[in-house]
């Protein structure tokens, strides 16, 4: 067996399958590619069908909880008289997450005709994208593909002749990763500071101006029109029977070929190493994260752990987002730890103790271990911070924060007492770089190539 | 008793002068237009008023309240939560480093140091001449891109400390650079009117650069038989690896863009040509 032969057999590509072809972004395009027809198929049905049609699929939420999509829409009220909004979550800002991000700037169409269906099937007229502002790049071709959608009669009064009505709305966000999290991403596009609301009410009964609302993750509603073109079958026949259908898993760091693998729910790492080429070339892998640097790390041993919500729950971590952060064995795991949590701490939103005093005292007592400088005592006070605020805190960036601090002390904790013991950081930060091996081989010239030619 | 300075503004802030204010405020009504309840449209108000003098001044947060009946203090709540609203005017080019932990490792700590040094500046400062202002920041989504710089968020992705000078270079000598994600760029303050919701209307730039370079195209490449550096025994099947390498720009100045410059949309009428074609076989389409 060649590992291009399995590489055909295990990779799965549905939302990436039009991005080789020529601009992707376009209607066009997205149309040569069976595009809209999941929504003529659904707009075909009645809006109650499509909920359960979904529903039976087995869809969960690509944006990291895994929280069944046809679920959450089927927790709309009816018939309750207010507006329904739809949001959805484009503030990819998990770090290690870069799967939305892509796959907007190849094929905005894709996520427009899900959001189409969803509100569609959720009794919704206005819907509205939450995009993070630092990726002007994939604003522009949001706004570029919702006017298209418009022109077409996609978007707008009488959709299709099907007298169903829709507008879209694009927002930029402007840079809070908490905005991530769905009651502060509501807050925020209420024109408010982005600060999460106590659950319950949860957003399907009280969201967007106090009406039901559904915010779905972008992968999520993007993945729904191949489900009402194809069927709940087909997507079922992909996956594990409990996370079924296809997923972008986004491989990154001290690998030779990071970027998008679009496979089955239940690949392994080693199976997605093994057929990209594998930890860069000389070195092994130390440590990695399943979803994000919110999502417990792991070691060599899960590399043959199945990448859907139960394998990964079961080993101990979360599926999360799907981003495979990989790190090599010149990679400080006090200096990556150290560096996430400084991030939590930045992106804290200040309105629970537990969260903002917590991260802040992390943050000091990490760089003064990573200096050397640490003192006996210091990772138990760490795990006791990190125990202060782990299921503590008022919301998920909380817990997020104590992951990689706990996870990182159980496989690591000899390293972390060798900074105390040696009063330095063992190791070379040049090592680790890109460039310290050499460029990497192919990598920067396909990628000039491509984006320029 | 003696008067304390502490350093901030006197209130009222001034308003702009009234050709400024009644330009901006037909923009405020269309923005506040698209949402069902009018303070929806203060982010996207902060990043107008940022786009009219490349930060959120004390006016621009006057304009505000009075565009959505806020007071002055609501706005500043807003306005200051948000990393992306300056307080102080970026430069022409706003250049972010990531420095997360992943960008980080692979040597975007190495490039932000040589940056700064380079320039003589520290983190969140302008250079004199106001063309450059650099910051470092946290995760942009591109981490198969590592390490990743942003210039006016738009992407300068596989960077080195070497191609990050280069790329500062051509900035403050009026060279034109190209993002490997993302289009020409524009000034700091004509993005900031794209963030708040008028879209970019330069001809062709919403086709610029592709639909993303090689990682993004990682797994595709493979699910159709193809070979990725260093993947034994695959296939190659597109035409794409058929195209003359002297194309490629050089590994160590991937952002000069020299020879792309002033054609920036040769490949158009080819790819309209090829429609056609692409549709009957989308499996071996062009590259975009």
């Amino acid at each position: 067996m060649t590992s291009a032969e399995s590489a055909e057999k295990l990779l799965t590509p549905v939302l990436s399958d039009p991005w080789d072809d020529s601009r992707p972004w376009t209607l066009a395009t997205y149309r040569r590619h069976h595009g809209y027809e999941g929504l003529k198929a659904a707009l075909a049905m009645p809006p109650d069908d499509v909920i359960a049609l979904v529903k039976d699929s087995g869809l969960r939420g690509r944006g990291g909880a895994g929280f069944p999509t046809g679920m959450k829409w089927q927790f709309i009220p009816q018939n309750d008289g207010k507006p329904h909004y739809l949001v959805v979550n484009a503030d990819e800002s998990e770090p290690g997450t870069c799967k939305d991000i892509p796959l907007l700037f190849a094929n905005p169409h894709s996520l427009i005709e899900g959001m189409v269906i969803a509100s569609y099937a959720i009794r919704c007229d206005h819907a509205f994208v939450y995009l993070r502002g630092e990726v002007v790049p994939v604003l522009r071709r949001l706004h570029a593909a919702v006017a298209e959608a418009y022109e077409a009669g996609l978007l707008g009064r009488n959709i299709l002749g099907s007298g169903v009505d829709l507008d879209i709305t694009v927002h930029a966000g402007a840079g809070a990763y908490i905005c991530g999290e769905e009651t502060a991403l509501l807050d925020s596009l209420e024109g408010r500071r982005g600060q999460p609301r106590l659950r319950p009410p949860f957003p399907a009964i009280a969201g967007l101006y106090a009406c039901p609302t559904v915010v779905n993750n972008v992968e999520s509603i993007a993945s729904v029109p191949a489900i009402l073109a194809r069927g709940k079958e087909w997507f079922k026949g992909l996956g594990t029977e409990k996370s079924p259908g296809f997923t972008l898993y986004s491989l990154s760091g001290h690998v030779t070929n990071p970027g998008q693998y679009e496979a089955p729910l239940g690949i392994t790492l080693r199976q997605l190493l093994d057929l990209s080429g594998g930890v860069r070339a000389g070195h092994r892998l130390k440590f990695w994260t399943p979803g994000g640097s919110s999502t417990p790390m792991f070691t060599e041993e899960h590399l043959d752990v199945p990448l859907d919500y139960e394998g990964v729950g079961a080993a101990g971590s979360m599926l999360g987002t799907k981003a495979l952060q990989v790190f090599d064995e010149t990679t400080c795991v006090v200096r990556a730890v150290t560096r996430w949590t400084e991030f939590y701490a930045h992106e804290s939103c200040g309105k629970c103790t537990p969260c903002r005093e917590g991260t802040y005292w992390l943050v000091q007592l990490l760089r003064r271990i990573e200096a050397g400088e640490g003192v006996d005592g210091d990772l138990e006070k760490l795990l006791d911070i990190a125990d202060n605020i782990n299921g503590k805190s008022f919301c998920a960036l909380g817990d997020g924060a104590a992951s990689p601090i706990v996870s990182s002390l159980k496989y690591f904790r000899a390293e972390y007492e060798q900074h105390l013991a040696e009063r330095r950081c063992p190791f070379d930060p040049a090592a680790s770089t890109v460039w310290a091996d050499g460029p990497r081989p192919g990598h920067q010239s396909a990628t000039e190539r491509e984006v320029h030619a | 008793m003696t008067n304390v300075e502490l350093g901030l503004p006197a209130l009222p802030a001034p308003p702009y002068p009234e050709e400024v204010r009644a330009r901006l405020a037909a923009d405020a009504a269309e923005l506040i237009g698209r949402y069902p309840q009018a303070r929806s449209a203060l982010l996207p108000l902060l990043h107008l008023v940022q786009a009219e003098e490349g930060f959120v001044s004390p006016t621009g947060i006057r304009f505000c309240a009075e565009q959505l009946d806020l007071t002055t203090a609501e706005v500043t709540a807003v306005a200051t939560f948000y990393t992306m609203y300056r307080r102080r005017p970026a430069g022409k080019y706003h250049v972010g480093v990531c420095t997360n932990t992943l960008c980080a490792v692979l040597g975007g700590d190495q490039i932000f140091a040589e940056l700064q040094q380079h320039l003589g500046i520290g983190n969140n400062a302008t250079t004199e001449d106001g063309q450059i202002s650099i910051e470092h920041i946290e995760c942009n989504a591109a981490c198969d891109y590592a390490p990743v710089v942003m210039v006016n968020w738009e992407f300068f992705d596989d960077q080195t400390p070497e191609s990050a000078r280069q790329l500062v270079d051509d900035l403050r000598a009026g060279r034109e650079v190209r993002p490997t994600r993302g289009a020409r760029l524009c000034g700091f303050r004509e993005t900031a009117r794209i963030l708040a919701g008028f879209p970019d209307e330069r001809p062709g730039a919403n086709d610029e650069s592709g639909a993303g370079g090689a990682p993004s195209l990682a797994g595709l490449r493979l699910a159709r038989g193809e070979a990725l550096p260093g993947t034994p025994g695959a296939k190659v099947v597109s035409p794409r690896h058929e195209e003359p390498l002297h194309e490629e720009p050089l590994h160590d100045e991937p952002h000069q863009g020299e020879p792309h410059q002033g054609e920036p949309l040769q490949e158009e009428p080819r790819h309209e040509e090829r429609g056609p074609e692409a549709k009957a076989d989308g499996q071996e389409g062009t590259e975009a």
